[in-house]
């Protein structure tokens, strides 16, 4: 049987690089330390837990920039954001729900096909 | 016994084409609900095209060829009587006997009888093997008596002679064409086109024989025939004769009980189309109308059928039938021929304009009025123009005569469009559609689309030979109506996929940045591009890979944030987030051991399991960090990825075949495993979906295949551009009775043809009815080689080929991609708690419930923070 490699926790991927640049988000309790920028794609997303246990989607565009929203889709109510495309129009990054393709805007959740539909977007550093 | 009667009496004779039309004329002005209507048909099966007969020798069935809705006849209260002629008609009682006896009074009348094909009282021409050409029951006996013969005789040089001719080549049988004017087609073309016209036909392999009649069929002892002898004395040895020598109008019943007929046949009829006899109309092949004619072609039937319906309804239109066009198009494959208005240049003081080219078999000729007016023409070997210069007819065409008939390039190319047609100019002469009818459907009944247009006005749904002109005039009103149709993919890029693809090919461009950056729209560069430009950029640089240098594993480097999630993921996306798995079974064939692996599976990650439409097994409700451990064990068993996810290749379904069924005559499912194997992987503008069937049962359905192979017995029949879904389209027959290697190298031609030149998003299907010279073009450049690239295309496909590898095995060799299959970054370990299942039918299902929900209940995961 072929070796399945289980992805491995953040401990060793970070050990090895000196200037590790962490993502942080703000949450209501202050700012929470996700993961490590470097676990991130350019131009894709990621799920990750806050420590309320809630599921934020964290995406990385080519500037460098970390957005993050929640990660439920509002419209059907599985929590998916995370693995949309990431898009921009007029400079402005978006994703797109990976389900039925709702656009998202990635500073204020706000959605771009409806715009009485919002999802909650979060402030992130880099530390 | 006369039945009791309420309504008014309509009983119809012959339910031929205008038969039909006349019945669906009743229907739109209202009649059928007043009225009884009755309808004795001769024929063993309710109306159908005629004029597509041919088609049934390229695999159009019969079924395809009808053109009655049974849901009409029903919702219209029609009693149609199938296979029950009319035998005698009184008039004095105003009653109609059928065959079976049954006997139906009318208050009207109306006999649309057609013709019968004509046969010259020649010696031998009842002997076994000799046949006419009018009816589906005449070609399915002309298909049987044809696999016993190797040669065949057809009488007759005109359209449907030709027609038959090219029918009996297409059978694999030497066919011989027997005329006795000087020319082909005499009606239609004078001399010089004739001429022409004979060089192409001869190029195809049928012999030519002009100016000669046949004299006498011989036949064996055995009653079949021998051969034909001529009237120059020499014999054409042949087993079997079509007689294809003109049509007479059947009258028959209309002489029996005293209505006038014309000298040399035909029901007399006025500009109503009615009769002697006021109770009792006439129309189509049958009818002489009101200019002493009888027309032998389908437009002026139907143009009678109009007229009788409404004079029956009491809205009699303001002319009525008076005469009409004669113009035709043949429908040979391979021969371009055309003819209309005044093509022998009759009117007094008429000019010609003649463009002859007797080597490439070119024969054009217009004929115009002293004042420039076009009067008609006659197109041999390129008929390019009738679509255009047939409306021109009686107007003073835009431009230059010459330049109208000169080829493309050749001097000062005319730039004339559609556009330039009058409003009243007719478009469409099977159903007399006229271009102001086709700008309404595009400005008042919101037509967008060939399609939409056609529904709506009936144009182009008859021989098809305006649907050309029908596309560009669509194109031209929309841009009219500043519907701005922005050709480009998207907010990105002002190009289509098509130009992309180019530029990606021509400067080897493997950089999604670089091509948005470089050829992107100004507003888009330096952005992040789109959820439409994205996958398609991706799936572009996929196709091309090998050519252009970039890696073939579409998660590698930049490719990866390309791509749709599915892609991204190697499996389907569920509603609930989790994920299907649909390992590839080529040709839907698996052994015991691989389905034990597949139950295995399923059983230990609890999936759902089911058989899905393409013949293979879907696994539903992984999560994603249980993707690449339920691969590695497929992966392990020999599986690969099924490419359920992408738009590649998807299945090619197998039936039997010769292996085990009686009626199976080459291996179907070998040919299906080799092809799925071929163009496993093989990324494209949308799915590809492809079948094969041991024989022309079809049990594997490839007609609705992208690409469809059907076994002959002499090799493998190809459709394309087949389609199920919300639109679903039968194939079209690209090539007959190829070998393993032309079927494989033409699959080649075409898939990458279709990769190259189609819109993203865009069917074989769509494409196919797109892309400008339709199904002849494609055949062109595949088969044909016209455009020279054929090389160049076989040799993509075996690069594909060669660089194939298995996107999960390549998966699970790589720890970073594994890295990307976890339901959390910062909680690899952690299952994404919204991914539930309730049980459902001794298997499980989503839990929506819990989607539903506000958000999750909080709670906190061990790990959860770095
Ligand atoms: C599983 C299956 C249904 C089943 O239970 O049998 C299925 C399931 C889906 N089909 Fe299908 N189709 C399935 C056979 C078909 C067939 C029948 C066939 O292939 O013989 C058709 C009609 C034939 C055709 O495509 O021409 C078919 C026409 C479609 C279409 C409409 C395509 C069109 O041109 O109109 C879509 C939508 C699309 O692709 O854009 C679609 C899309 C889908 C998607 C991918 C929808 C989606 O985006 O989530 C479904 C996801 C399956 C999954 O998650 O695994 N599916 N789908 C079948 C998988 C076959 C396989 O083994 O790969
Ligand atoms: C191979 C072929 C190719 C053709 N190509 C073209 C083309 O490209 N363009 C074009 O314009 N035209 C073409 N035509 C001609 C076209 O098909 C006819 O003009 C058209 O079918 C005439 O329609 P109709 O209803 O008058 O006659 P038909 O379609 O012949 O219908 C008459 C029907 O009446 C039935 N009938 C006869 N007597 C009785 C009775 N006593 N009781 C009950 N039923 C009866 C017959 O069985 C028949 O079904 C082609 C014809 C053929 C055979
Ligand atoms: S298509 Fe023909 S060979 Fe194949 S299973 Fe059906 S009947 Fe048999
Ligand atoms: S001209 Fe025959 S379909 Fe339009």
């Amino acid at each position: 049987m072929t070796d399945v490699l289980i992805p491995e926790g953040q401990e060793g991927a970070a050990a090895d690089t000196t200037t590790v640049a962490r993502v942080e988000v703000r949450t209501a309790d202050g700012w929470a330390a996700v993961c490590d920028r470097e676990h991130l794609v350019t131009g894709r997303g990621v799920a990750a837990l806050l420590p309320d246990g809630s599921q934020i989607a964290l995406f990385l565009d080519r500037s460098g920039t970390v957005h993050a929203i929640g990660n439920r889709d509002p419209f059907t109510g599985a929590y998916v954001l995370s693995r949309g495309l990431l898009g921009s129009v007029d400079g402005k990054p978006f994703v797109a729900s990976p389900l039925l393709k709702q656009r998202f805007d990635l500073a204020t959740g706000r959605c771009l096909d409806d715009e009485t539909v919002t999802v909650p977007a979060y402030a992130t550093r880099l530390r | 016994m006369p039945e009791p009667r309420q309504k008014p009496t309509i009983v119809l004779i012959g339910h031929g084409m205008v038969g039909q039309r006349f019945l669906e004329a009743l229907a739109d002005q209202g009649v059928t609900e007043r009225s009884r209507v009755v309808v004795l048909c001769e024929e063993p099966r309710p109306a159908y095209d005629r004029v597509q007969l041919t088609s049934y020798f390229s695999g159009v069935t019969p079924e395809q060829l009808s053109m009655t809705d049974e849901a009409f006849i029903a919702e219209h209260g029609i009693e149609l009587y199938v296979g029950d002629p009319a035998e005698s008609v009184d008039r004095a009682s105003r009653t109609v006997t059928a065959r079976s006896g049954q006997t139906f009074t009318y208050d009207t009348l109306v006999l649309a009888t057609g013709s019968y094909p004509f046969v010259p009282p020649v010696p031998g021409k009842d002997s076994d093997g000799c046949f006419v050409y009018r009816t589906i029951e005449d070609l399915l006996a002309i298909e049987e008596y044809a696999k016993g013969a190797s040669s065949g005789v057809v009488v007759g040089g005109g359209l449907l002679g030709l027609e038959a001719a090219g029918a009996l080549k297409g059978l694999g049988v030497d066919a011989h064409i027997v005329e006795f004017n000087d020319r082909l087609m005499a009606i239609q073309v004078d001399a010089g086109g004739g001429a022409a016209l004979r060089r192409k036909i001869e190029d195809m392999g049928l012999s030519v024989h002009t100016g000669v009649g046949g004299k006498e069929i011989t036949a064996g002892p055995d009653g079949r025939v021998t051969g034909m002898v001529l009237s120059d004395g020499s014999t054409i040895e042949t087993d079997m004769v079509i007689f294809s020598a003109g049509v007479r109008p059947r009258d028959q019943l209309a002489r029996a009980c005293g209505l006038d007929v014309g000298e040399r046949g035909g029901i007399v009829v006025d500009e109503r189309c009615r009769t002697s006899d006021p109770a009792v109309y006439a129309v189509g092949e049958c009818a002489k109308a009101v200019d002493g004619m009888v027309y032998g072609l389908v437009a002026p039937g139907y143009e009678m059928a109009e007229t009788a319906a409404a004079a029956i309804a009491g809205t009699v239109d303001a002319e009525g039938f008076t005469g009409a066009d004669t113009s035709t198009k043949l429908k040979l494959l391979g021969v371009d021929v055309a003819s209309f208005g005044d093509a022998h240049g009759t009117a007094e003081g008429c000019l010609d304009v003649v463009y002859a080219d007797s080597r490439a078999g070119v024969y054009k000729k217009l004929v115009m009025a002293k004042d420039g007016t076009l009067l008609g023409g006659v197109l041999v070997g390129d008929a390019e123009a009738y679509g255009l210069l047939r409306p021109l007819t009686g107007s003073v065409p835009p431009a230059d005569p010459e330049s109208l008939v000169l080829p493309a390039g050749v001097g000062a190319p005319a730039q004339l469009g559609p556009s330039a047609l009058p409003d009243e100019a007719v478009v469409c002469s099977c159903h007399n559609v006229t271009k102001g009818t086709i700008r309404g459907a595009v400005t008042e009944h919101n037509c967008a689309t060939v399609p939409e247009v056609k529904k709506c006005t009936k144009a182009g749904t008859g021989c098809g030979s305006c649907v050309k002109v029908l596309g560009q005039l669509l194109g031209d009103e929309l841009a009219a109506q500043g519907i701005e149709v922005d050709p480009g993919l998207c907010g990105c890029f002002g190009q289509t996929r098509q130009e992309l693809y180019e530029i990606v090919l021509a400067l080897r461009l493997s950089s999604f940045q670089q091509l948005l950056d470089g050829h992107g729209r100004p507003e888009a560069r330096g952005g992040e591009g789109c959820e439409i430009c994205k996958p398609a950029v991706a799936s572009i640089i996929a196709s091309l890979a090998p050519v252009i240098g970039a890696d073939g594993y579409v998660l590698d480097g930049e490719q990866a944030a390309l791509q749709d999630t599915n892609d991204h993921h190697l499996a389907n996306l569920q509603r609930n987030g989790s994920y299907s798995i649909v390992p590839r079974i080529p040709g839907g064939e698996i052994t015991p051991e691989k389905l034990i692996v597949i139950g295995e599976v399923a059983k230990e990650f609890g999936l759902y399991t089911k058989i899905t439409g393409g013949q293979r097994i879907d696994l539903f409700g992984a999560r994603v960090d249980q993707l690449p451990v339920i691969w590695a064990r497929l992966v392990d068993a020999g599986f690969e990825s099924g490419h359920a996810y992408g738009k590649a290749l998807r299945t090619v379904k197998s039936c039997v075949g010769q292996t085990w069924c009686r009626y199976g005559v080459q291996d179907s499912v070998k040919m299906a495993i080799d092809l799925e194997l071929r163009y496993r992987g093989l990324r494209a503008p949308h799915k590809l979906k492809s079948a094969v069937s041991g024989c022309q049962r079809e049990c594997a359905e490839a007609q609705s295949k992208d690409f469809g192979v059907i076994a002959t017995a002499n090799g493998w029949n190809l459709y394309v551009g087949g389609n199920g879904g919300a639109t679903p389209r039968h194939g079209d027959l690209l090539a007959q009775d190829l070998s393993d290697a032309e079927l494989v190298r033409l699959i080649d031609r075409f898939l990458m043809f279709y990769i190259r030149t189609a819109d993203r998003l865009e069917r074989t299907s769509v494409w196919l009815e797109r892309i400008e010279g339709g199904l002849d073009h494609v055949r062109d450049v595949v088969v044909h080689d016209s455009l020279g690239i054929c090389d160049e295309l076989e040799a993509m496909m075996a690069e594909h080929v060669a660089g194939y590898r298995d996107e999960w095995a390549e998966t699970l060799d790589d720890p970073e991609r594994l890295r990307r299959f976890v339901s959390f970054v910062n909680a690899p370990d952690a299952p994404d708690p919204s991914v539930r299942f309730v049980p459902e039918r001794d298997q499980t299902k989503p839990d929506l419930e819990i989607l539903a929900g506000p958000d999750l209940p909080v709670r906190t995961l061990e790990g959860a923070q770095s």
